[in-house]
């Protein structure tokens, strides 16, 4: 049982998490979900007492970690597969901290049987894949034993097998009653995991419930419709009238159209009485990973966007249109994924009142669902790309040259 | 207490039956379902660190390079100065033979320095300090046992090196005049610069364990052991006579140099003060890395 209390950790002016708290409870495998720099990795140095918090506690089974009598054999934990010297053999380095908490040398070369890396046990880690060294960190956390595991990332680097093996190991850990909690960013790998949730977002909670409740609360289930694609008023005649009876309709890629907030057999309904006819009208859920994004989508602080590459790019021949810019999903498109529920407002997650910016300046949560939208216009070079056209055009010609010369 | 129960035969099956050794948490009072080991839970102490630290010095190359090169270093050098000395016959009457081998420990006293900086540094460069303080939370005891491992390996190779060097130049020296070194000669040659050399390399630990940066703590020490006979040598100024001179008497060079009473100059540290200097030095830096590191963030 891991119990945070008001866990709050601030490094200078940036505060990594911010008033967490959560249980994490044995017999079940606990998710640790949020985006990067959302502060899951500060979270699991101040659960293994590495970081001290700012403010707030964290207790496993009522006592601070740097209190547990011999906490090796109480919790187990891979942080960093490459938390490792690169220059001690396998065995070595598992046998330094078997010593350090009086595990017998022999649990060594079990743990190394568990992992598959008895073969390599007389190796440098330094030459050891990404993968090698998950096994080699997950051996390490397993050596004590431990009625608590906490893995960070664990699945990183691993191969399908190795993937496998990892979720059978997890379930197999909290079937024994031990208590499970497994950072990732993998939300198929979690969906497939987990039991339980706890999502993360700026160092926030934002969510701490069973991976069954977050899919539903977080993803309205939405209506894939199609209309006949050689008749495009058609479809523009049914997202109006579905827009008017009360649906949110936001078309999709293809052409389909997703309609939330409007059951099936109304939207059918619907199409008939605006007599249009109707290729395709399919149920869809919301996977995890939607509702993961979702929910996340105003708390991520690496945003990617469309790169421009703008002053390279070779001139146009006079007359020739730029290529379209294909709109990828996901990106540049505010409302990809399904809209919130009605209940919550609109409104996937508010920082609380009160709260600065951003901690690198972006926006806070209500505006950066918007944000993206203005990286993402169909043609960036069209607009803002004019006025710097004729000085980006020396060297965009001195990059011609070398071509010409060869 | 401290006593390591006898293994158990391992089981793959939980074996609730058991209880936990110790005053360990009881997990068997919550509710929910729980799981105990069956491999028995002993208390740990400082001995199980100890043999962890042992493990990890013996077990990466760097150790094996820096003391393979400071016994290269010590006994080609004493060797070889023998052999100079000894072929050039000169009148060596009234000198200490042992002190030809105090080139070769200056420079070996490197190789000391660096060993000492990684031992804790590196754990610092490669990430292995969170795994290690995940696996003893108990932070104070992870740098005493680093600290007497260390000291234990580097005095016993000084000693050892000095020793074997000192025998050999007394035994080249033979009837070229000098002295026949005395038991407090042979004392101070030997343990006197082998506590020396190594409470030098436990200082580089704890520099190391301070500044958290191989590198940056190499510098600081080898900045330490050079940089005063250095600026030393450039202050020509008269008014800075007192302060050059005490510069080259409480240099590192020729605090080594006390130990064949052949210092460069009469007024400074004389017998065995150097060894007291470097002591208090440690001591204090030791209290500080301690009180850092239970305070600091890994």
């Amino acid at each position: 049982m891991i119990e945070a209390v008001g866990l709050t950790k601030r490094y200078g002016a940036k505060t990594a998490v911010y008033n967490l708290s959560f249980q994490v409870r044995p017999g079940a495998v606990t998710g640790f979900l949020g985006p990067n720099g959302s502060g899951k990795s500060t979270t699991m140095r101040m659960i293994l007492g590495l970081d001290n918090p700012t403010s707030g506690q964290v207790t496993i089974g009522g006592f601070p970690y740097r209190k547990l009598p011999n906490a090796p054999r109480q919790v187990g934990a891979l942080l960093d597969a490459k938390a490792v010297h690169g220059g001690r053999h396998a065995r070595n380095h598992l046998l330094c901290l078997a010593q350090l908490s009086g595990i017998p040398a022999r649990r060594v070369d079990e743990v190394l049987g568990v992992v598959g890396l008895q073969d390599v046990a007389k190796r440098r880690s330094k030459g050891f894949s990404l993968g090698m060294g998950q096994r080699l960190g997950i051996a390490a956390a397993l050596l004590g034993d431990p009625q608590v595991l906490l893995f960070d990332e664990p699945v990183n680097g691993l191969d399908p097998e190795g993937i496998l093996w990892v979720r059978n190991l997890m379930k197999s850990l909290a079937a024994e009653g031990r208590t499970v909690f497994v950072s990732s960013h993998l939300m198929s790998e979690m969906a497939l995991t987990a039991d339980h949730l706890i999502v993360i977002g700026r160092g926030q909670l934002l969510s701490d419930m069973s991976v069954k409740d977050f899919i539903s609360a977080n993803s309205a289930d939405f209506a894939r419709v199609r209309t006949p694609d050689t008749e495009p008023q058609q479809r523009e005649k049914l997202s109006a009238a579905l827009t008017e009876a009360g649906g949110q309709v936001l078309p999709e890629q293809d052409g389909a159209l997703r309609v939330t907030g409007l059951p099936l057999p109304r939207i059918s309904d619907l199409a008939h009485g605006a007599d249009v006819r109707l290729w395709e009208l399919s149920p869809h859920q919301a996977s995890l990973e939607e509702a993961y994004m979702r929910m996340t989508q105003g708390a991520v602080d690496y945003r990617s966007t469309i790169d421009q590459r703008s002053g390279l790019q070779q001139e146009m021949p006079p007359g020739a249109m730029p290529p379209p810019q294909m709109p990828v999903a996901g990106q540049g498109q505010p409302g990809w994924y399904a809209p919130p529920p009605p209940q919550q407002g609109g409104q996937p997650f508010a920082m609380p009142q009160g709260q600065p910016a951003g901690p690198y300046g972006a926006p806070a949560a209500p505006a950066a669902p918007a944000a993206p939208g203005s990286t993402g216009g169909p043609n960036p070079y069209a607009q803002a790309a004019q006025p710097s056209a004729a000085a980006a055009q020396p060297a965009a010609s001195d990059l011609t040259k070398p071509e010409d010369a060869r | 207490m401290s006593t390591p129960q006898p293994p158990m035969p391992q089981q793959a099956a939980p074996q609730p039956s058991m209880p936990p050794q110790q005053a360990a948490p009881n997990w068997q009072a919550a509710p929910a379902p729980s799981y105990t080991s069956p491999i028995p839970i002993v208390r740990t102490h400082l001995g199980h660190a100890l043999s962890s630290e042992w493990t990890k010095i013996r077990s990466v190359r760097s150790t094996m390079w820096t003391l393979g090169v400071f016994v290269l270093l010590v006994v080609g050098i004493g060797l070889a100065a023998g052999a100079a000395v000894s072929s050039s016959s000169p009148d060596l009457s009234g000198e200490n033979p042992l002190s030809l081998g105090f080139f070769g420990l200056l420079l070996g006293s490197m190789c000391i320095i660096t060993l000492g900086v990684l031992t804790t540094a590196s754990e610092y460069g490669t990430g292995m300090i969170r795994t290690t303080m995940t696996a003893c939370p108990s932070r104070g005891r992870v740098l005493a046992a680093k600290a007497i491992v260390f000291f234990v390996v580097a005095f016993v190779i000084t000693v050892v090196s000095a020793a074997f060097v000192g025998f050999a130049q007394v035994a080249m020296l033979d009837g070229t005049g000098a002295d026949e070194p005395t038991g407090d000669d042979w004392l101070k040659g030997t343990v006197g610069i082998g506590l020396y050399i190594a409470l030098l390399g436990l200082l580089s630990l704890i520099v190391g364990s301070l500044v958290r940066h191989s590198a940056g703590a190499i510098t600081i020490m080898i900045g330490t052991v050079l940089a005063p006979l250095v600026i030393a040598m450039f202050m020509f100024s008269e008014s800075l006579s007192d302060l050059r001179d005490a510069l080259f008497e409480y240099s590192i060079p020729n605090q080594l140099s006390v130990f064949y009473d052949n210092s460069l100059s009469r007024s400074g540290p004389s017998g065995w003060d150097p060894l007291w200097i470097i002591l208090g030095v440690t001591a204090v830096a030791f209290v500080a890395a301690y009180a850092l590191l239970e305070k600091r963030d890994v």
